[in-house]
């Protein structure tokens, strides 16, 4: 099969991006504004094309722990969700994060706390980025920005996940999730046969037998573990970051936003430039870890970054964190599933500039 | 049980068509033709009539009925989505004297609240579960619900639900049934107005059971969802008749002992 | 060339449908497109609304608040939307069951009476190829043989057999479709 052209929804081009990225199984639970995600694998059927399973869990407990038991079994497993059937599964990502194993996790955000809107929002970034669940851990955290993000980081995440033995979360929104856009698929893998040393498939004469667990009641053992962990943390830090940058070269003020804001402030940026004001704007598309060292450089040469965002200030403290001080920073959102328009934060990086 | 006549119906006491005075102003959100109203309206009749309003605490679920609390004025929590039986119990046990129930759907009670549900009536609580089985998850739109018939199409079954892949529709009354926590379990509907006349009778011997503190009263209206089944409101009460009353047979499934 | 849009209306007068028809469209004429729909329980019964752009450019915001063309069905939507319109720029309603018209100066108002016509021709399934006949006649970026193109990626199989009564439909709006100026009553 050849690459492919389609006009999809975000959601969809998720579903149909797992069955080609040769995906062993989905695992989920209806949500607004990500239901399609499961509608199109069920209406797509690929139990009888690819022999992916694909399941509607009773609940979104159950599904992160449908997910859990594959990933242990070394298999391609996702789930996805919004918002509240994501705090749900926090539970059974910290085990995972815990147990490292990998799996991807889609979090087609709407805006809260509690059922709050269904509308979209960018509220969840600490839960995501920070950990989520108890424990220190981390996910790695991919923020598309468009239709083609969200079907290409599909694979990417799956990759990132099997290299890192972590779980990789899609942080996007309703907005991304809803809206149809071109989309190149990339042509059907074939799902992998591959038996993981460390997979529980059953015991040969070969290997001691594999357990799967978080648990350690050996504190000294307990912290070592997590020693493993951060290192493995930095790993990405080194490896893994990634972002892209408009007209940075000649900035002197600087959006900073991902997602769909990240797509308002390209509107806005061109609404600036076309004033003469000199903005630029970088948009992280790893959130975990984040492109803090760049931000550093750049806070060098710029005057200010406006970081803008649908919540109520999150991922500021991060563009804060990078800079350390070195320049100003401020931060625009709107909440509850509003979300701002090119005007607006273009008004308001205009009052930034003065001050 | 006895057929019920045209004298029946026309006794003051079994006229629907009268809004009850706890009923709100607010205009209802419910598609037409939806039974979601018709639930609301029996329950708030029975509210008033028995002088309930000013020690009732409601819980939403989540679903097609999570803004039932703008429409039937008393005191609501909207829990979160199948949790409701968890904040009854907390609510009755907390005030024992309060007229405290739930009203879910299917995908709330019988799919992700399933625990709350079983251990809500094993643990005896005494409480009334509402429990408004159309057989889809309305409110997103149309997916497969534990409740779906075999056979059925929902957005998540595509093809029809197929028992071998995803189970069979779960009866929810009878499994409470066989709990010894739960007093009374009955399957209604609201599609006639001897139905309506029925349920309304089995929400006050639901009331009366929680005075007498006798333990959970489970009450299972069988509903519709013209939206989520992709039909017209008469069709969906046709179907409705023919097949969802089939698998779920109304009447009593437990009745206590008379005291 | 950029073109953004919003098409309102009711739920079932086909508003998003008409918008991905548009998007098919454009995208099978090699243009960068995006769709974006509102969503949601919004839209039982009530109103539904579709922000769709064709640019030759990579896209920047899917999300708008102002629009070069406003295509509008029903009164709600021509109340929300008719300030939205950029100045410059242009409105299409349907007539039917509007009480207040469009008043804006500073923009083309165009006028097409599709629901009337489609339920004159027992067309009412087709009704927004209609509308959509008017706004290719106005605004030709989209042409009608990759419409047609557009409409057999979109429609199921199945639906194949309607395609000639789509494109009936579409000629006919371009008939129809009049400056409000030009319109009597
Ligand atoms: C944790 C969580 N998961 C999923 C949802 C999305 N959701 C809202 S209502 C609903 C199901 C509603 O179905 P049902 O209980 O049968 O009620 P109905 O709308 O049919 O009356 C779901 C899955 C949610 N709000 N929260
Ligand atoms: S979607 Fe179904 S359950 Fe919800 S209001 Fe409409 S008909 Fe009723
Ligand atoms: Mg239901």
């Amino acid at each position: 099969m050849e690459k492919e052209l389609r006009l999809m929804k975000g959601n969809e081009a998720i579903a149909e991006a797992a069955i080609r990225a040769g995906a062993d199984g989905y695992f989920g639970y209806p949500i607004t504004p990500q239901s399609e995600i499961l509608e199109y694998l069920m209406e797509a059927n690929p139990q009888t094309t690819t022999g992916m399973v694909v399941l509607q869990a009773e609940s979104e407990v159950a599904a992160i722990n449908m997910v859990y038991g594959g990933a242990a079994c070394g298999k391609k497993v996702m789930t996805s969700s919004s918002s509240p059937g994501i705090s749900l599964k926090q539970e059974g990502i910290t085990y995972i994060a815990g147990a490292e194993l990998p799996c991807l996790i889609v979090n087609v955000v709407r805006g809260g706390p509690g059922l709050g809107t269904i509308q979209p929002a960018q509220s969840d970034y600490f839960q995501a980025t920070k950990g989520g669940g108890h424990g220190d851990y981390h996910l790695l955290v991919l923020a598309p920005s468009s239709v083609q993000e969200m079907a290409d980081f599909v694979e990417l995440g799956f990759d990132l996940a099997f290299k890192y033995r972590n779980p990789v979360m899609i942080l996007s929104d309703g907005a991304i999730g809803q809206m149809m856009e071109k989309v190149w698929l990339k042509p059907q893998k074939k799902r992998s046969e591959e038996i993981l040393p460390w997979a529980t498939t059953g015991k040969p004469a070969s290997r001691p037998r594999n357990i799967i667990t978080s648990l350690d009641l050996d504190p000294e053992r307990q912290e070592k573990f997590n020693f493993k962990l951060i290192a493995k943390y930095r790993e990405m830090e080194e490896n893994e970051v990634r972002f892209e940058e408009f007209m940075t070269d000649d900035a002197e003020y600087i959006f900073v936003a991902y997602g769909t804001s990240a797509r308002l402030c390209q509107k806005a940026l061109q609404l600036a430039r076309a004033e003469g004001i000199k903005a630029g704007l970088l948009r992280p598309i790893t959130l975990f870890p984040y492109p803090k060292k760049r931000l550093n450089e750049l806070a060098d040469r710029v005057k200010g970054m406006l970081a803008v965002e649908m919540s109520a200030g999150q991922m500021v403290e991060d563009v804060m964190l990078s800079v350390n001080g070195k320049t100003r920073v401020s931060h625009y959102g709107r909440m509850g599933g509003m979300i701002p328009t090119p005007d607006e934060v273009l008004e308001n990086m205009k009052s930034f500039i003065k001050g | 049980m006895a057929e019920i006549t045209f004298n029946d119906i026309i006794k003051p006491e079994n006229l629907t068509y009268k809004k009850s005075k706890l009923m709100t102003d607010n205009v209802m959100h419910y598609c037409p033709g939806c039974g979601h109203g018709t639930a609301h309206q029996v329950l708030a009749e029975v509210l008033e009539e028995e002088n309930l309003q000013e020690r009732t605490v409601g819980i939403t679920p989540v679903g097609c009925s999570v803004l039932m609390y703008n429409y039937i004025d008393v005191d609501f929590q909207e829990a979160a989505h199948g949790r409701a039986p968890a904040l009854a119990t907390a609510v009755k046990r907390l005030m024992p004297d309060k007229f405290v129930f739930t009203y879910q759907g299917d995908g709330d009670l019988a799919a992700i609240g399933t625990a709350e549900t079983i251990h809500t009536c094993n643990r005896g609580e005494n409480i009334l579960i509402l429990f408004i089985n159309n057989g889809i998850y309305g409110m997103t739109g149309g997916q497969m619900a534990p409740t779906t018939l075999e056979g059925m199409k929902s957005s998540t079954s595509p093809y029809g639900r197929d028992i071998s892949m995803m189970g069979s529709p779960i009866k929810m009354a009878d499994i409470v049934a066989m709990l010894p926590g739960t007093c009374y379990v009955t399957r209604q509907s609201v599609n006639t107005a001897g139905g309506v006349r029925k349920l309304k009778k089995a929400i006050k011997k639901a009331v009366q059971y929680q005075n007498e503190k006798r333990g959970t009263c489970f009450i299972e209206v069988v509903s519709n969802c013209p939206s989520g089944w992709k039909m017209t409101p008469v069709e969906s009460n046709k179907w409705m008749e023919e097949n969802m009353f089939l698998f779920y047979p109304l009447g009593d499934i437990k009745v206590p002992a008379e005291k | 060339m950029t073109e953004e849009i919003v098409i309102a209306g009711f739920g079932g007068q086909g508003v998003l449908s008409m918008g991905k028809i548009m998007a098919y469209s454009g995208m099978m004429q090699d243009m960068e497109v995006s769709w974006m729909p509102s969503y949601g329980p919004e839209m039982r019964g009530g109103t539904a609304n579709v922000n769709v752009i064709l640019s030759d450019e990579r896209i920047s915001s899917p999300i708008l608040r102002s629009f070069d063309t406003a295509i509008i069905l029903n009164q709600q939507s021509l109340d929300k939307f008719e300030h939205a319109v950029k100045p410059g720029g242009m409105l299409i309603y349907d007539g039917n069951g509007i009480t207040r018209h469009p008043e804006r100066k500073d923009i083309t108002v165009y006028r097409i009476d599709a629901a009337e016509e489609a339920s004159k021709l027992k067309m009412q399934k087709v009704f927004n190829m209609f509308v959509l006949g008017g706004f290719m006649k106005v605004k030709p970026i989209l042409k009608t043989e990759y419409v047609i193109k557009g409409l057999k990626k979109s429609l199921p199989e199945r639906y194949h057999s309607l395609i000639p009564m789509n494109e009936d439909a579409i000629k006919r709006g371009m008939e129809l479709i009049r400056l409000k100026s030009e319109c009597i009553g």
